[in-house]
């Protein structure tokens, strides 16, 4: 062969042994000996991501053999996915209704159903930029009206009266929301719909029902309202970043955002009605006045068979659960995913569900 | 005497004519491009045979199904085909102009030496993913706008394009139409320049000869003979505007509704972007409706296509010897 | 490449004696600095203006584009208006043209600069090698990489450019030397129709396929080449089709009158002429798809670790490894969105690579053409 095709030749050998060269960080995969071992495949709420990469890190370091993937495809497509048997568990921002197991689980023994556990707890936050204004506080019946564009100035007398010492600037609101279904959608207009139900007027929706500016995802929503003027829109509390959280009228008093306040929230509210007594799907009850409680909360379960068809998977299963549930994960995935840690009473009803995956 | 034609049927010679011979590989050859071509419209056909499938439930289902509306099917999927076509139109007004602009440029006014390094600039627009326009026109395309609109919205407004009050983060129509047309520019302007690359020098040289500038040059001789090539190319970039996804979705601020005002907060979405914004929180029927949504995306671009070939075919001079 | 001779410098005169087209006072003709110079004039006027008017406060700020924008519009006003009055409306339309090209060549280049540069700055902060030698498989945080992505996108993409490429240089064939009849006209017509299949599309069409032979929940790579292929077909078809098209008949019919075979003609001559085009095309084609996220995102599925084999199991690629860095950020968002954007580079000069590449073969194996 000439030069030039024996040059491309040896570039060709290179790029192809460059590329199928181990990773460095899987090359001791096999060294730490946990119990687990196999593979376990979950997808569903990308709320829950970030969490779920954290779990899956440290039950993966501690269990060489074990390898379990979880796909941030989106709730819906999760509870499909899991339905259709495709998956051994699914994220989900709401929770598997009796009409959508009806026809049967792929992965579950016919007959046992799924169960609901509530495994992560997202505070959401109502983001503001406001010209010269850095803290602000709000009620649920003047957050519909401005979401709905009925308000539309910053200096509107109904914001002006719930913030006496802050002068606000005489500017037009722009209201960001989410221009995709989400379950931060969802949760964000249950609160409404809840506490406001007159100034708010529609049901709880995953898509926003009204117009207005919208972004993509949670990024987009905190992109908008960061490189905005005057803006306003509502986010997982964990990324909102620098921007100012407004504080949310509970009672008489504001209370501003904390992780303990949200799960304080989970903790008081009843489990839905109708279901078994390991299927843990809670109606969060946002009119609660308690002091303390922060009613903007997402609660995103995991969907699990009680009964697999594969025994081994079960195990498996209960493994990975049990992790999650406990306080060190629930730790971890405050600390790196900006969730609030299920409160001790919770834990142990879930854990007693874990406990009965067969 | 008659020049081989293997796709005759055999045993057809006409008495007085001499039967070509066909050999082995022409029979092997031509099969395996008969093949092909058929191969791909039986990919078609199953894609639509899918989409049907896929999007009968949603299309029979009764009103107030749909997420966003109370009507039935066709109230759901008016302001989505209206924006795909919409913003699709804006952005092949912005870019084929341009990029036929450029690829003369490159062709016919720039030293010979350089026309390859500035081809291959311009195809590094091509190089960059979808993903990442969408982080630029969120970063910085929308943001840059803003001054734009805000002055457009006021000494403009008057005419209904232009109607106001523009959006406060610049994330409209019409940033979305510059984002498809700096998109598709790359696929257009390539194609232009290796069709603008190929006009006979004869031609060009005959008409120097005469006397014409340059641009009467390039008006008589290169136009004519890539009008083809240049709708070609427009119908490619055209096929991507209509079914680009996820720089849509990323930076398009969208409603459901149909309005021609380009620098608003209210804009009409596209198909592809509604299908990847909703797609993943949908179940059921909703993932139908949203096929049905691609299945009329699929219709549009049949009804476009046809019209494109019927302009073509009515003007079309061929300079060809074919 | 075609490039015609620059205009002769002289003309002739009506009793014969040529004149010094050079000469500015008698040839009718602007002299050569003129357009150039008038173009610099009013650019630097524009700038210098708005500077002027910003410092003395009669504008609100000073806006270097907006100066550049003015500068370029009056300068072609100018140079046309000038060349109108000194030559003659042919040549005022001649140069109005020109400058209405080169204009389009830059305005191009700004966005180009703009998203390079955005990409290089943003995605310089990861360029290290533990980006090119880790996967995400129990990251936290900060560090990890991104080769269980590169090397799911070569895979896939190589996949996908084998199952598209004959195919659709076939289907092109067939089309310009075989066909004449209705299913060519099919063809045409439905590639056509092809290139508007929505990406997400066509990737839940892949995933119902897979889903009728290997059952729910299926995730492969080579799924995700299925659905790429789908994309990539029209546009290979389309440009091989173009430049098949361009082939000189007269090479052709040379062929046949030396008694070469239909098919080695086509192979013989016709591709190797074409080829410069078609490498383009296909080049073209890669780009499009490489950077595709919808699609890969339901079939090839999203994970941390490594995997090398197309036809099992979910196989991360960058487009997927871009967005979901970037849409689902833990705690800490900057760790998240410096890998984002290292990816994206990555990307942007895989393809890069992938181009040059394509150059380069074909300028060893194209036959010398006479232009």
């Amino acid at each position: 062969m000439d030069t030039p095709r024996r040059l491309i030749s040896a570039l060709a050998v290179t790029a192809v042994l460059a590329t199928s060269g181990c990773a460095v960080n899987e090359l001791n995969r096999g060294d730490s000996d946990g119990p687990l071992a196999g593979t376990l495949d979950g997808a569903g709420s990308s709320a829950q991501s970030a969490a779920q990469e954290v779990w899956i890190a440290e039950i993966q370091n501690a269990n060489g053999r074990l390898t379990v993937n979880y796909e941030p495809s989106g709730s819906g497509a999760g509870r499909e996915a899991f339905i259709a048997g495709g998956l051994d568990f699914a994220g989900s921002d709401s929770a598997l209704t009796a009409a959508e197991a009806e026809g049967g689980l792929g992965a579950c023994v016919p007959g046992t159903g799924a169960i609901n556990l509530p495994l992560y707890i997202s505070p959401l936050a109502i983001i503001v930029n406001i010209e010269g204004v850095d803290a602000l506080n709000l009620d649920a019946a003047t957050t519909a009206l401005i979401f709905r564009g009925e308000i539309r100035q910053w200096d509107d007398p109904r914001i002006q009266e719930l913030n006496p010492t802050v002068t606000m600037p005489s500017a037009t609101i722009t209201a960001v929301h989410r221009s995709d279904a989400s379950g931060t959608t969802k949760n964000f207009t249950d609160y409404l719909a809840q506490a406001a139900p007159d100034e708010w007027g529609v049901d709880a929706a995953d898509s926003f029902p009204y117009g207005g500016e919208s972004a993509q995802g949670n990024s987009g929503v905190v992109n908008a309202v960061t490189n905005g003027r005057n803006t306003i829109g509502y986010a997982d509390a964990s990324r909102a970043g620098d921007l100012t959280i407004a504080a949310l009228k509970v009672g008489d008093e504001f209370v501003a955002y904390t992780p303990q306040a949200a799960a304080a929230v989970v903790e008081a509210s009843p489990l839905e009605e109708g279901r078994a007594d390991d299927d843990l799907a809670i109606t969060i009850d946002r009119t609660i006045a308690l002091p303390g409680t922060y009613p903007l909360v997402l609660v995103s379960y995991v969907i699990a068979c009680r009964e697999y068809l594969d025994p081994r998977d079960a195990e498996l299963v209960r493994g990975y659960l049990s992790w999650v549930v406990s306080d060190e994960a629930q730790q971890v995935s405050a600390e790196f995913a900006g969730s609030a840690p299920l409160s001790p009473g919770l834990a142990a009803r879930v854990l007693a569900a874990i406990e009965g995956i067969r | 005497m008659t020049a081989p034609a293997p796709d005759q049927a055999p045993g057809a010679a006409l008495p007085g004519e001499i039967e070509a011979v066909e050999r082995r590989g022409d029979r092997v050859f031509s099969r395996v491009a008969v093949g092909a071509g058929t191969a791909i419209l039986v990919a078609l056909a199953a894609v639509a045979v899918f989409l049907v499938a896929q999007s009968l439930p949603a299309i029979w289902a009764p009103a107030g199904s749909f997420r966003g509306t109370d009507g039935t099917f066709w109230d759901y999927v008016a302001p989505l085909a209206f924006g795909t076509v919409w913003a699709a139109a804006i952005a092949l007004v912005i870019a084929v102009p341009l990029a036929v602009g450029i690829a003369l440029f490159i062709s016919h006014y720039a030293p010979r030496r350089l026309a390859q390094p500035l081809g291959y600039i311009i195809d590094l627009l091509a190089a960059v993913p979808s993903v990442v326009y969408g982080l630029w026109g969120i970063t910085v395309l929308a943001p840059a706008t803003v001054p734009l609109y805000e002055w457009l919205a006021e000494n403009a407004g008057w005419f209904p394009l232009f109607a106001g009050p523009a959006s406060g983060t610049g994330r409209t129509v019409l940033t979305v139409a510059i984002v498809l047309a700096v998109m598709v520019l790359p696929i257009i302007t390539a194609l232009c320049r290796e069709v603008f690359v190929q006009t006979p020098t004869l031609h060009q040289e005959a008409a120097y000869a005469l006397g014409a500038t340059w641009w009467e040059m390039v008006r008589m001789t290169v136009f004519p003979y890539a009008r083809s090539g240049i709708i070609s190319a427009s119908m490619l970039g055209l096929g991507r505007a209509l079914g680009e996804t996820m720089a849509v979705a990323m930076v398009l601020s969208p409603s459901a509704i149909i309005s021609f005002a380009v620098l608003q907060s209210e804009n009409p979405s596209t198909i592809a972007a509604n299908i990847a914004l909703n797609f993943p929180e949908s179940a059921g029927l909703q993932v139908n409706a949203l096929i049905a949504t691609g299945l009329v995306l699929f219709v549009i671009t049949l009804i476009v296509n046809s019209l494109a070939r019927w302009i073509v075919s009515r003007h079309e001079r061929s300079l060809e010897s074919r | 490449m075609t490039q015609t001779a620059p205009r002769p410098a002289t003309t002739a005169r009506a009793s014969g004696a040529p004149i010094d087209a050079t000469n500015a006072y008698v040839s009718g003709r602007l002299p050569r600095w003129a357009a150039p110079g008038l173009t610099a004039a009013s650019l630097g006027g524009a700038i210098t203006v708005m500077a002027l008017l910003a410092a003395a406060g009669a504008i609100a700020e000073f806006s270097l584009v907006l100066a550049i924008a003015i500068g370029t519009i009056s300068a072609i006003v100018l140079v046309t208006a000038i060349s109108l009055m000194a030559e003659g409306r042919r040549a005022a339309t001649n140069r109005f043209m020109i400058a209405l090209v080169i204009s389009a060549f830059v305005l191009a280049l700004l966005p180009l600069v703009s998203v390079l540069s955005t990409v290089v700055l943003n995605g310089s902060a990861r360029f290290d090698l533990e980006f090119f030698t880790w996967s995400m498989r129990s990251v936290i945080g900060e560090g990890g990489g991104a080769l269980h992505a590169i090397v799911g996108t070569l895979q896939i993409t190589a996949w996908a450019t084998l199952i598209s490429v004959p195919i659709g240089l076939f289907a092109a064939i067939y089309l310009v030397e075989y066909g004449r009849g209705p299913l060519a006209r099919a063809i045409t017509f439905f590639v056509d129709v092809m290139t508007g299949i929505p990406s997400i599309v066509a990737g839940l069409f892949a995933y119902a396929l897979f889903v009728l032979i290997f059952g729910e929940g299926v995730r492969m790579g080579f799924a995700g080449s299925v659905a790429l292929s789908v994309l990539m077909i029209p546009v290979v078809v389309r440009s091989s089709e173009e430049m098949l098209k361009l082939v000189p008949d007269e090479l052709r019919e040379a062929s046949y009158a030396l008694g070469v075979p239909k098919w080695l003609t086509i192979a013989k001559v016709v591709l190797p002429t074409a080829a410069a085009g078609i490498i383009t095309g296909i080049t073209l084609a890669i780009a499009r798809v490489i950077g595709e996220t919808a699609p890969l995102l339901i079939v090839a599925g999203f994970t941390s670790s490594m995997n090398y084999n197309v036809f099992s199991e979910r196989m991360q690629s960058l487009p997927v490894f871009v967005y979901t860095q970037y849409a689902n950020p833990g705690t800490d968002v900057d760790f998240y969105l410096e890998r984002a954007w290292t990816g994206a580079l990555t990307l942007i000069i895989i393809v890069m690579a992938l181009n040059l590449i394509a150059r380069l073969i074909t300028r060893l194996f194209q036959p010398r053409v006479g232009r």
